[in-house]
């Protein structure tokens, strides 16, 4: 149950409550972004895919490193065949 | 999907298969398997739906651990919750898997069927927006989970407080996962080798709750993904740990885990909750400031208090699970769901015995789900009918 789900932050709600319309798989839903503002305005998130636990965005996806642990498994065979 | 399909792509996990056997030959004393145990009831989950179990060496074993929170709800709550369903004035909510829970006078669903009010939520704000549209009932959600979902309803209570929801309560069977794998560290029945560290908890938590095993225990911990490149690569990275025998926590499910996790989430569980004094888990007993409760500030919103209250050594409320039923062996990696006496025959999906076959997570569920103990099954059904020799 502890699963999260990625979806991409399709536009920010206005009014009092930090809260986003998110879509994922076709889904457009609203999820809560307070634990994502400690550091960046919440229109900074427009456009980025985030983890979303029981409508609770709690961390923000990286690219690069999704690259990089994609080519990670590399790294690893050689040090281990070394 | 993104993020998904990448992690999923067979030429990936079949080079990481290889790479996995390439090592295990490798290790040092073969006679005894290598014992990783998944903590996360995700990862469970995702092992037997993508049979990664069957691409790992015969060397190479994983335990199921006790991370689905499901899973470890003691029947004493789901009885708690359904004496709170059955008064008039209270309508319950919690999340599909909870309400199918079977307590010791059956679960909230057999409680609805009764005719109290039980409602299914996606999420805790979904309690309040309940609570919002019935005022003149007391809304109590259970609220269950890990550090994963305990902000989210730590969110709800500042809302509904902020709000001035006062028909708003919370059941808390929110728990943390440091002492729950202290327990099984501690167990001398137990020889796991490594853990596969549960991705999502670390979202909120980062890396802090698993630095002791390798601090005080030297045995290896990888934070993983959950798709099966992710895990595959986990375990790689657990058997270089244990070949150069410098165990520490690693990250693998770096795109979204980090060392720190989530500080806003974690103030807002600090600001709401406090360590319950002992908490009841299902086949581990009652373990020391492993739950969440609501503190001083947010007590007003605590279900608990709607409860009769107890009397002494017995509870005022019902306990009690099937004592046929090896949930706490299972769960904490003792047996496989097999060696359970009423797996797959008076325990199923569909008429479950055990909260293990309640949840996908559980690791009953997924045995039966994917076939894992088929054979097993086929055997026990058939009668004997072999001649006798005496």
């Amino acid at each position: 149950m502890c699963l999260a789900i990625p979806a991409r932050i399709v536009a920010i709600c206005e009014g009092g409550y930090p809260l986003a319309v998110t879509e994922s798989g076709g889904v457009q839903r609203e999820v809560d972004i307070s634990c994502l503002l400690l550091d960046r305005p919440a229109e900074d998130l427009l456009g980025c895919w985030v983890m979303v636990h029981v409508g609770v965005a709690l961390a923000c996806i990286s690219e690069a490193e999704a690259q990089a642990s994609l080519t990670l498994w590399q790294q690893l065979d050689a040090d281990l065949t070394q | 999907m993104k993020y998904i399909d990448e992690f999923r792509d067979p030429g990936q996990v079949r080079r990481l298969a290889a790479a996995i056997h390439r090592l295990a030959a490798g290790l040092p004393d073969l006679s005894r398997p290598r014992q990783l145990m998944e903590i996360c009831g995700g990862h469970t989950h995702a092992i037997f739906r993508f049979g990664l179990d069957r691409l790992l060496p015969p060397c190479i074993e994983f335990v199921h651990g006790p991370g689905c929170p499901v899973c470890v709800l003691p029947a004493a709550v789901i009885d708690q919750a359904v004496t709170l369903a059955r008064r008039q004035d209270v309508i319950l909510c919690s999340y599909g898997d909870a309400v199918r829970v079977p307590g010791s006078q059956g679960s909230l669903l057999a409680a609805r069927a009764g005719g109290s009010r039980v409602e299914v939520v996606y999420c805790p704000r979904d309690a309040l927006a309940l609570a919002r549209a019935n005022r003149d009932k007391l809304l109590v959600f259970l609220g269950i989970g890990f550090e994963t979902t305990a902000p989210a309803t730590a969110l709800a209570v500042l809302e509904a407080a902020a709000e001035g929801l006062d028909n708003f309560r919370l059941l808390s069977h929110l728990v943390r996962i440091e002492p729950p794998l202290r327990a099984l560290l501690e167990d001398p029945q137990l020889t796991l080798d490594g853990f596969i560290g549960p991705g999502h908890v670390s979202l909120v938590t980062g890396t802090r709750p698993f630095r002791f095993i390798p601090a005080d225990y030297r045995k290896p911990v990888v934070i993983s993904g959950f798709e099966p490149v992710d895990l595959l690569q986990s375990v790689l990275m657990l058997l270089r740990q244990l070949a150069r025998n410098d165990p520490r926590v690693e990250i693998q499910y770096s795109r979204v885990a980090t060392e720190a996790g989530n500080v806003a989430a974690q103030q807002a569980v600090a600001r709401v909750f406090e360590a319950a004094p002992l908490t009841e888990w299902r086949g581990l007993g009652s373990l020391a400031a492993s739950g969440y409760r609501l503190n001083s500030e947010f007590r007003r919103f605590d279900a608990s208090s709607l409860l009769p209250a107890g009397d002494g050594e017995t509870p005022a409320v019902p306990q009690g699970d099937d004592p046929r039923a090896a949930c706490g062996a299972v769960l904490s990696g003792r047996i496989k769901p097999d060696g359970c006496p009423l797996f797959g025959l008076e325990c199923t999906p569909a008429s479950p015995r055990g909260a293990m076959m309640v949840s996908s997570e559980g690791a009953c569920a997924a045995w039966h789900q994917y076939g894992r103990a088929r054979h097993l099954l086929a055997t026990r059904e058939q009668p004997d009918v072999r001649p006798t020799t005496d």
